[in-house]
Parts: C-alpha cells; sequence; structure tokens
C-alpha cells in the first residue's frame, strides 16, 4: 500500500517549491510595455526599468516571486534537481494558490511579479495548461498589471506557448547546454531540434504581434519583454569559445533580448554522471562580461574568441576586455581627444558612461589626463592605452610584464 | 570706494524657500535674481530649518522683501534642456549647498550655454552627482518600500483594507513619487509615512500629511512569515556574494525590511549547508581503481548508499580482463549475496541454460552487476529482493564504469531495465530497444534483453513467448560476437 504523507502547509510547499526554483538564473523584470493599474480593479504597473525589491546573500536580486507550480517531473535530465530520479521532497501549488501569494506580495510590495516555471506533470501539455490557468487567474480574475515571466515548455502543442505570450510580459525557453552532445548525454528527454523550433515559432510570434501593433493600436501584445533563455555552465566540457559562440547564434536567430549563464552548482542529489568539481563562478562572470561586450562595446563572438586562451576559456584573473587588448596592442594606445566612439569602446576601463562623457566634453576642452580621471573610474587601468594632451605611454603599452601589472593583485603569504 | 563697499555689503540676498523640495518656488527666485544680475556670491538660499541663513533674519519672508525686482528690459534667462533635467533631480538633494551650486550653474550658463556637457567642470560634475544620488534613492524608495495590512475597524471603512508603509529616505524625495505608488496600486487605500512628511492615497485623492515616527506604523502582518520563507529559500548558499547584497542593499535600510533580519544567519548557515549539499549529493574526486582487485577491495568498504548498510555483502564480477563479452545483470540476489559470486541462484542457473543453447561461453565472458549489494526486505526468515531505486543505479555506476574500463569488452549484454539503466545513465523501454545494438562512447556496443528472473516469474504461453524471444535476443548477441571476432 502507498502510504499518503498528509498534505503540505502553503508554508512549508513554498519552500520546497521556491528551493527548486532558484537554479534558474533569470530575475530581469525590465523592458516590457508600459503599463499601471489606474482605471483598472487590481494592482501592479511597469515603467520600463526593473525593479530589484530585495537582495539575497548571494548577491542575487529578487524581483519576481519565481516558483514552480510542482516538482514533480516525469523527465530525468541528469543536471536538474527535480529530475524523476532525484530523492528531493515533492511538492505541488494549485494555479490558484500561485496567484493569491503573487498578488499578496504585490501589494506589499515585495516583488515585481510572477516568474512561473514547472516540472513537467502527466504530459508537457498538461503541466503548460497548469501553468497558463495561472497567468490567466492573474490577469483575467484579478486584472494584475505588473510583470509575468513564463517558462514554456518546448514539447507543448504552439498554440499552447502563444496563448502564454498573450498573457506574459516575457516567456522563455532554455537551451540547457550549450552543444548538442551535452543535451543527450545529460537531459536525455530533451530534443535540441525541438527547443530551437518552439524559439523560433516564438521569434515569429513576437516580431507578428509587433508588425500588427504598428497597423491596428488595439492588437493583443505578445510577450512585450520578449523571450529569453538560459545555458548551463560547466556540466559539459564545452568551452568558452563554444558557449559564446553559441550564444551570438542564439541571439542573432532566435531574437532573444538575454542569454543567461548559470554556473552549474553543487546540488543535492546529483546524478553520478555529472562532473565532480563545480566550475569557478568567475567563470559565469567573465561569460556575462562578454556578453555584455557584445550587446553593448560592439565586440563580436569572435572578438571574445579571440582574448581566449589556449584551451579556449577566457582568463579568469582578468577581465575579457582587457584580455583582448593585450592580444591586440597594435590597436593600441589611441588619442583620447580623437578616437571614434568605437575605438574608445575597446579601451579596457572605459565603460560607456565615460565614453559618453569623454566624447561630449572634448569638444570643449582638449583632455588632459587628470580629466580623463575625472570622468572615469581608475586611470590606472586605462593609462597604457591612451593618449592624453599631456600624456602618451610610450613603451607602457608595449611592456611585457602589463598583464600582471593590470591584473588585481595575488596575496603574498607571510612566510611560516 | 567706501560707496562701493556699501553696495557689496548690502546687497547681500536671502531666499528663505518654503519647502525643502519646492523646485518651482527656487526657479522664480534665481530667474529674478539674475535678471537683476546678482553674481551667486551675493545670494543664500535658506530651506526651513536649515542654516545657510548667515545674517539670521527672523521669519521666512524677511529677506525675501530686499528681493531686487528686474526692469522691463531685463534679459531672458536661459538654461539647457539637460540642465532642467538635472537640476530638477539635484533640487531634492538633502545637502544644504544643492540650491547655491545651481544657481551657480545657472549663472555661468548665462555666458557659456554649452558647459552642462562639460564633465570635467567640478559644478558639473558634482550635480551630476546630486542627479544620481537622488534617482538611486527614489529607486530604492519604489522597491525597498514595504506595506502592512491593517484591517479597517472604524465604522465607516469596515471591512476595507489599508495598507501603511514606514520609509526613511535620504533626500527630500516623498511627494516627488507618490505617482509612482499611484500608478502601481490604484485601487488599494494605502499611507507611506517618512521622516520627511507622509503620503495618503484612498483609491481616488491624494494627500499630504505631516512627517511621522516609525511607532505611527504598524508593526506586523502575518504575510511577512510567508515572505521570509520565500527569501531564506531562493537564496542559494553554494554562491555567497555578501559583498553585491551589500552594494545594492547597504544595512542602512535593513531596519526596515522584515527579511532582512534573516541575514545574518543565513550567511552563517551558507558554507555548512553548502558542505552538506556536497557531501550528500556528490562524491569527493576519487581516483579510478586500476584493476579489478581494487574494485572489489573498494565496493566491499563502499558505503555511497544505503543498500551498503543491510549487513550484507558486496558480490563483486567474475571473468578475465580482455574478455569481449560482459554480461551486467541487476543485482545480487539472496544466494549470490550467501556465496559471493554473481549469477549463482535460480536466475543464474536459467541464464546457463540459456548461455548454453545460444552458445556463449560463461567462462570466457565477464559477468557482473549494476548494483553491488543484496537490496532486500525481510518477511520472516526470508529476505525479499527489492528493485535498487534509479538513484541508486546510478550511485554504483561509478563501479561498474571502472569494470568496463579494465575488462574492455566488445559487446555488453545489458540484462533487464536496471542494467541498460546503469549502462545509458536514463531509463529506457526494454520493448524498443531489445534486440539491436546500441553505440557506447568507448566504441564498444550494448545489446539489451530481460532479466532471466523476469521469465521465471512468468508461466504458460507468456513465459513460452518470453523464452523465445530471450533465446532469440542471445542468439543474435552470439552472433555479433562472431563477426566481431572475425
Amino acid at each position: 500500500m502507498i502510504q499518503r504523507s498528509p498534505q503540505k502547509s502553503l508554508r512549508e510547499r513554498l519552500e520546497i517549491l521556491a528551493d527548486a526554483a532558484k537554479y534558474d538564473a533569470s530575475c530581469a523584470s525590465s523592458g516590457t510595455a508600459k503599463k499601471n493599474s489606474l482605471g483598472g480593479k487590481g494592482v501592479g504597473s511597469t515603467e520600463g526599468m526593473g525593479i530589484c525589491h530585495a537582495y539575497a546573500p548571494d548577491g542575487r536580486c529578487i524581483s519576481l516571486l519565481k516558483v514552480l507550480l510542482t516538482n514533480h517531473c516525469i523527465f530525468d535530465c541528469h543536471y536538474c534537481i527535480n529530475r524523476k530520479s532525484s530523492n528531493t521532497p515533492r511538492a505541488k501549488f494549485t494555479p490558484q494558490e500561485v496567484a493569491d501569494l503573487t498578488i499578496n506580495f504585490y501589494k506589499r510590495n515585495y516583488i515585481e511579479g510572477l516568474f512561473l516555471s514547472s516540472g513537467i506533470i502527466k504530459s508537457s501539455n498538461h503541466t503548460m495548461e497548469q501553468l497558463m490557468e495561472t497567468a490567466r487567474i492573474l490577469r483575467e480574475e484579478y486584472d494584475f498589471r505588473g510583470y509575468i515571466h513564463l517558462k514554456t515548455i518546448p514539447e507543448a502543442d504552439p498554440e499552447l506557448i502563444e496563448q502564454a505570450g498573450m498573457y506574459a510580459d516575457r516567456v522563455s525557453i532554455n537551451v540547457e547546454l550549450p552543444t548538442k552532445a551535452g543535451l543527450t548525454k545529460l537531459a536525455p528527454d530533451k530534443n535540441e531540434a525541438e527547443i530551437e523550433g518552439a524559439l523560433a515559432k516564438t521569434k515569429n510570434r513576437i516580431i507578428q504581434a509587433k508588425d500588427e501593433r504598428k497597423r491596428f493600436r488595439h492588437a493583443p501584445r505578445f510577450a512585450p519583454a520578449g523571450q529569453s533563455t538560459q545555458m548551463i555552465v560547466g556540466a559539459d566540457d564545452a568551452n568558452d569559445a563554444a558557449i559564446v559562440s553559441r550564444a551570438s547564434n542564439l541571439y542573432g536567430n532566435f531574437g532573444l533580448r538575454r542569454v543567461y549563464y548559470s554556473a552549474f552548482s553543487p546540488i543535492p542529489d546529483a546524478s553520478a554522471v555529472l562532473p565532480l568539481k563545480r566550475p569557478p563562478l568567475m567563470r559565469e562572470h567573465r561569460l556575462y562580461q562578454s556578453d555584455w561586450l557584445i550587446r553593448f562595446y560592439g565586440f563580436g563572438a569572435n572578438d571574445v574568441a579571440d582574448a581566449t586562451e589556449k584551451d579556449g576559456n577566457l582568463p579568469l584573473d582578468i577581465d575579457p576586455k582587457l584580455a583582448w587588448a593585450l592580444k591586440f596592442r597594435g590597436q593600441f594606445p589611441v588619442d583620447v581627444n580623437r578616437a571614434s566612439k568605437e575605438q574608445l569602446l575597446r579601451v579596457p576601463g572605459l565603460g560607456t558612461t565615460a565614453v559618453g562623457r569623454i566624447l561630449k566634453a572634448r569638444r570643449y576642452r582638449r583632455l588632459r589626463l587628470e580629466d580623463v580621471g575625472k570622468l572615469t573610474q581608475s586611470i590606472a587601468k586605462v593609462r597604457p592605452f591612451l593618449v592624453a594632451a599631456d600624456w602618451s605611454p610610450t613603451r607602457l603599452t608595449d611592456r611585457a610584464d602589463l598583464r600582471s601589472m593590470l591584473a588585481p593583485k595575488q596575496e603574498q603569504l607571510e612566510l611560516f | 570706494m567706501s560707496a562701493l563697499q556699501h553696495v557689496s555689503l548690502g546687497a547681500h540676498y536671502v531666499v528663505h524657500l518654503p519647502r525643502p523640495d519646492d523646485f518651482a518656488f527656487w526657479r522664480e527666485r534665481a530667474r529674478q535674481l539674475i535678471q537683476c544680475d546678482v553674481p551667486p556670491d551675493r545670494v543664500s538660499w535658506v530651506e526651513p530649518g536649515g542654516t545657510g541663513d548667515l545674517f539670521a533674519f527672523e521669519g521666512p519672508s524677511r529677506g525675501e522683501k530686499r528681493l531686487p525686482v528686474p526692469g522691463a528690459d531685463a534679459g531672458e534667462v536661459r538654461a539647457s534642456k539637460r540642465f532642467m533635467r538635472l537640476a530638477r533631480n539635484a533640487s531634492v538633494h538633502s545637502d544644504p549647498e544643492r540650491f547655491s551650486l545651481l544657481y551657480r550653474v545657472l549663472w555661468r550658463l548665462q555666458s557659456k550655454p554649452g558647459m552642462m556637457q562639460d564633465s570635467v567642470d567640478t559644478d558639473v560634475r558634482r550635480i551630476e552627482e546630486l542627479d544620481k544620488e537622488v534617482r538611486r534613492d527614489a529607486h530604492k524608495m519604489h522597491a525597498f518600500v514595504r506595506f502592512r495590512l491593517i484591517e479597517g475597524n472604524e465604522v465607516e471603512n469596515e471591512g476595507q483594507e489599508h495598507y501603511v508603509a514606514w520609509f526613511e529616505p535620504d533626500h527630500h524625495i516623498v511627494r516627488r513619487e507618490a505617482g509612482f505608488f499611484m500608478r502601481r496600486f490604484a485601487n488599494m487605500n494605502w499611507s507611506i509615512l517618512t521622516p520627511r512628511g507622509s503620503i495618503h492615497w484612498d483609491g481616488e485623492t491624494m494627500r499630504e500629511g505631516p512627517s511621522a515616527r516609525r511607532e505611527d506604523a504598524p508593526a506586523g502582518d502575518p504575510v511577512e512569515a510567508l515572505w521570509k520563507s520565500y527569501y531564506a529559500s531562493t537564496f542559494n548558499p553554494a554562491r555567497l556574494k555578501v559583498g553585491a547584497m551589500l552594494s545594492e542593499m547597504p544595512k542602512k535600510y535593513w531596519k526596515n525590511m522584515p527579511e532582512a533580519e534573516l541575514i545574518p544567519q543565513l550567511i552563517a548557515g551558507a558554507q555548512a549547508r553548502e558542505a552538506g549539499m556536497v557531501a550528500a549529493g556528490t562524491r569527493e574526486v576519487r581516483e579510478m581503481p586500476s584493476s579489478l582487485e581494487a574494485i572489489a577491495g573498494g565496493i566491499s568498504a563502499c558505503r555511497d548508499c544505503p543498500i551498503a548498510e543491510c549487513g550484507t555483502r558486496a558480490v563483486m564480477g567474475e571473468g578475465a580482463p580482455g574478455s569481449s563479452l560482459m554480461i551486467v545483470g541487476e543485482q545480487p540476489g539472496d544466494q549470490e549475496d550467501l556465496a559471493g559470486r554473481p549469477f549463482v541462484g535460480p536466475a543464474g542457473q536459467l541464464l546457463d541454460v540459456y548461455l548454453d543453447k545460444a552458445g556463449i561461453d560463461r567462462g570466457a565472458s565477464y559477468v557482473t552487476n549494476a548494483v553491488k549489494h543484496f537490496k532486500f526486505v525481510s518477511r520472516g526468515k526470508r529476505r525479499i529482493h527489492q528493485t535498487p531505486q534509479a538513484k541508486e543505479i546510478d550511485t554504483c555506476r561509478w563501479w561498474l564504469e571502472a569494470e568496463r574500463k579494465i575488462v574492455q569488452p566488445r559487446v555488453v549484454l545489458a540484462l533487464g531495465a536496471s542494467a541498460a539503466r546503469a549502462m545509458l545513465g536514463r531509463t529506457v523501454s526494454l520493448a524498443k530497444e531489445r534486440g539491436r545494438p546500441a553505440p557506447l562512447e568507448d566504441g564498444s556496443e550494448l545489446w539489451i534483453t530481460a532479466h532471466p528472473s523476469y521469465l521465471l516469474r512468468l508461466d504458460g504461453e507468456a513465459r513460452a513467448a518470453q523464452e523465445e524471444l530471450f533465446a532469440r535476443d542471445l542468439a543474435a548477441v552470439r552472433g555479433r560476437l562472431f563477426e566481431l571476432a572475425a
């Protein structure tokens, strides 16, 4: 006879299902259509910029109520704590419970909205219907106008995914692993073609909805904050060059807003197929930095690949922009009073804000090194790569030990 | 000479602002003063309660009477859009010098209209800083205000919900940010109380109130317990980045956020929790054993899964390294455990019969199990076999991989679903996968068939049908071995 444990309390289930959802890196609540609750019946607003309502000691922002509808799952993906063969405690919410929790948290200004995902129960379609029902209660019954991010299930019917975009601000589908071989080995129930097919369909639907909005003012919005995806780093043997090139293809092919990287971290009850060592957290950070270079600094995936070391991974001790500059010293120094925006953006230590300030300020004066110091965070880092009115790095740019001069100092231990 | 001195002394003006955040008032007065050509060092700006007034006039209006009135021929005062945008924000900063700074820049703008672009200029940098700090304060207010619910108990608003928050902003932003909360919580009754004034919204109109004290706000809300549970559960103890948290959520905000009281204990518990997770979830890095003897020693000492705690012995595989066929069963049974050898019980005897029939020499093969210990429950004197869980198979898989590395078979025959899982890392359908080879990563191939104990549990027609299938699978394996040997 099967023994049924007594129903867990709402709080116990929240603990289990929030714990199970925390391995998803995405928490953004920005970039969606502006809306507010004036003239409505419920609560909620989105005004462009996302808001982080709290920060946890892991340094990550808490913007959305990020939970799973259930962590029961019929899939058996090795890197996932909720896989079928894992001994983790299981729990389940009803769509109504999640909707009520969201509203209660929102009214107290704890969150920007809901990020809902789920383990696969019964079938992909059944699961997707439950996710949709939650979003429907929030939007239709509570007239909720905050942010909703739905994780969609690539194996579900396209009509269901289509409907998800009507309620959600953002939809996402995880590609999970950067290589096809990794997916086959670690997520045996998932299929690359199916995932990419769903990404492509969602992209087309987003473009179509945008086009309709141009023609008809009241055409329904479809996922106005676009779609995103997530890759797990360090669970298979793909190197940084391969990961960045895959991300760049994903950005290009599927019009993604963001590609999230999640460093494979030791999860309770991990499968024996996984590597036993976790990748350094710094690797995830370097990948995000290179992602930033591609999105805002005019770098290409090939530039990032150029910055990697012999094993195809980015150096962990210095940031990818500095790594690139040290490899291509012929491009430096650049003249801060004459160089183009593109050239200035390549200078290690100059961010987009500083470059904007330099471009404006140099219309009024010839910049000296001291002036550049006022516009940037640290002059020591940019100095070897810049020529200013009263400064030329002469041999500094070409010094063999430039890397060790600029890399963060390693602490020298005392003799014992 | 003495006349000039008299003018410069008498011409010092003091402007008293009615409210510390009254940008429109400052703008009016500043325009007037610039039209009268009053240089920045001749004006003092005093906010209520402020001490910027060196001349100590009493009452807010005394100094104002003395402001000069511009003539009809006075020129226009101009300012760039960027100045207006930054000045509106900078004017609500708590820095007492802010109005003087704004006036000085406005004064300089009249002769240098482009100067706001020049971020190297000290005054421009300072306005930029004030603007940034005010925007950050407003953003943090949007983020960190925490409402608590009070149920209305007066007659007129019985049953109505009222949400009240206590917040301590650094700058005079409360009135300006009322709009954000109104748009967000349009259909709620709420109040935000701060030491710099209060705002109240009843669903239709906004009211402003005087400064409040923390005691005026409610003390708790039952939903906070749920929120704290959420906060603690969404935290990942495997990654501790306290610095990143502090830079975005400095300690000064903590006292008004219910979840923040958990932070010290979460940090303290994190290291221990992570160590626990690693110990429970993955094994420490170990060298794979390089000989079958080492494996035999390793499995008898292995306690990686609970089956090893049953008081049984580990049963090692049998056969020589280099055997071209490796046969993998599920786990040792009652008799195997007693004998310490694989496949010696009823299922083993049946297997021997069929191997014989198919022409496969068991003695030239390597025979082992997916799980090395016997898993059972006691029923009186009998020990009843229990199927190992997927997790246990996955844990023991490490030993099987080690055996396979040493034996290096060209063909692996998996008997039953457990053995198939141990080989592939996933649960497969026997009916779909049997009777054909599946390539393995090292170039060898895997054949899957039923476990002989399955045949023992059937009778009649079903057994005959399954026996035929079993024999056919073994014959196919034999055929494949001949092909490979040739």
